[in-house]
């Protein structure tokens, strides 16, 4: 899967979830600070996020500990990629 | 005392989200049921309803909020949004804190509890979205629509299942009146029409069943044939006023609310007292309140819910207060035509009334086929009628004995 399906899939949740245009959502965009996100907001975009990319980073999902450093949309797009990679690795 | 009058309506129901479509609707006898299409009935005994097929929340909101929010909540801003524009109320004119919402709703996030049941069930407790909660609580339709308005004076849901709007019009009326706000929004909101719903109300034989190839006809409400309710989803508002506010700011007032009454039947969970003395307590009791004669009142909204006891014990409330003058009373069932909206049904129907004072035209009862001799009074069968109405009143009854009356005045200077 290359890195522009990627990012293309992560800002395509990231407009479902938060009701904005993809082309306002920005690499460096922040969910709280940009993009108007509320605790509540975050919750429900990691496990979007987890049932999209439940292939790539396996069915346990997001651990909380490393959902609380996905503050921006390039954040993300590199957790998934690591995830992937590491899995890879084991595999 | 104070005066209240109402000054603005907000609706969306199956026969229109204005009042006019709404009040011509009913005038004109239309049915709002059809075949339910939101889920698959051909399992249920009752495959009817009223849906809102038509209803886009992005109307009236932001893709996000209706996201965040259940069905019930989303017809409830649609409602709030158009009752205040109606009355041309600029809330950020006024003191935030002397305007107050109370939106109740008999169940609430029906769909929202569904759903999210079921990704508990399938998906485990992480999958559980964090909205479950703040979508399916009843107290949140007032909250998102004060969010909304910046409305931050008193501000709650009330629940009686299908009494639930009556008394949030009537509680309302008792906040104006005590001078704890100067502007209400009060009114209903109910999203039930989902599996759960239906399979429950289905369970009880509570809903009609012997009218799924013939939708319109199904909810007949004291007529001989009738066979259970009919449900419906939508919601409506009033902009409640105190009278020298609503003169002051140059608001028209749309009519009086005169007096409201709240009893409970004390006597079945969901069978209405067989005397229908609990009703009969209310009808009684906003005469008195308003200090009016029987004689005077011109027009009944009938609970008429077209089940066997309801409109049988009624009928019986209604004669019990109104002796002679029963008879000479227009009643009619707008849920004949509306179908069942629960919770909100009380605020549809008291904007119903609203336009009968204000035009003395009086929405029929449909699906009158076959009298039955223990509804014998006129419940305007069929087909509209004409006749000014000075004094009128909306009764509402819900599961849990619980019932509410609310009488009103054609408004005059």
């Amino acid at each position: 899967m290359s890195n522009q399906s990627i990012q293309e899939r992560v800002i395509q949740i990231i407009s479902n979830q938060l009701g904005r245009k993809m082309e306002d959502i920005k690499l460096e965009s922040s969910f709280t600070g940009d993009l108007d996100a509320d605790s509540l907001d975050l919750v429900e975009l990691v496990m979007a996020f987890e049932n999209e990319f439940s292939a790539e980073i396996g069915e346990d999902g997001i651990p909380e500990e490393d959902s609380e450093k996905l503050r921006t949309v390039q954040d993300v797009i590199h957790y998934v990629e690591k995830r992937m990679k590491d899995r890879s690795a084991k595999g | 005392m104070k005066r209240v009058v109402v000054t603005g309506i907000g609706l969306v129901t199956t026969l229109g989200s204005d009042i006019e479509t709404f009040f011509s609707s009913l005038l004109a006898g239309k049915s709002g049921i059809r075949r339910i299409t939101r889920f698959d009935p051909s399992d249920y005994p009752c495959q009817v309803g009223a849906e809102l097929n038509d209803f886009n929340p992005e109307d009236w909101m932001e893709s996000k909020k209706a996201i965040r929010n259940d069905r019930y909540t989303q017809f409830a801003i649609a409602a709030a949004l158009q009752a205040v524009a109606h009355a041309k109320l600029d809330v950020k004119q006024m003191n935030p804190f002397r305007i107050g919402v109370v939106i109740g709703s008999g169940i609430g996030g029906m769909e929202t509890i569904e759903t999210q049941s079921r990704r508990l069930i399938e998906l485990g407790p992480r999958k559980v979205s964090p909205f479950t909660i703040p979508s399916l609580i009843v107290n949140m339709a007032s909250g998102i629509v004060a969010i909304e308005l910046g409305a931050k004076g008193p501000n709650f849901a009330i629940v009686s299942a299908c009494a639930t709007a009556s008394h949030s019009i009537g509680e309302s009326l008792r906040i104006l009146r005590t001078g704890d706000a100067d502007v209400m929004i009060a009114g209903g909101s109910e999203a039930a029409i989902t599996r759960l719903g239906y399979a429950g109300f289905c369970s009880m034989k509570a809903m009609s069943t012997g009218f799924n190839d013939k939708p319109e006809a199904a909810s007949r409400p004291f007529d001989k044939k009738r066979d259970g309710f009919v449900m419906g989803e939508g919601a409506a508002t009033l902009v409640l006023e105190t009278l020298d506010h609503a003169l002051a700011r140059g608001a028209q007032p749309l009519c009086e609310l005169l007096a409201y009454s709240a009893s409970c039947d004390a006597y079945h969970i969901t069978s209405p007292d067989p005397q229908g003395a609990g009703l009969a307590h209310c009808l009684q009791d906003v005469l008195n309140k308003a200090n009016i004669a029987a004689s005077a009142v011109g027009y009944i909204n009938a609970h008429g819910t077209s089940t066997e006891y309801n409109d049988k014990f009624e009928t019986l409330a209604i004669k019990t207060v109104f002796g002679s003058h029963a008879p000479r009373l227009k009643i009619s069932s707008t849920k004949s035509m509306t179908g069942h909206l629960l919770g909100a049904a009380g605020a549809i129907e008291a904007a119903a009334v609203v336009k009968v004072l204000q035009t003395g035209r009086i929405p029929p009862t449909i699906n009158q086929e076959e009298p039955d001799e223990s509804c014998d009074l006129d419940y305007v069968p069929n087909h509209a009628q004409t006749q000014p109405v000075e004094y009128a009143i909306s009764n509402n009854l819900g599961f849990g004995g619980q019932n509410a009356c609310i009488l009103m005045r054609r408004y005059t200077p």
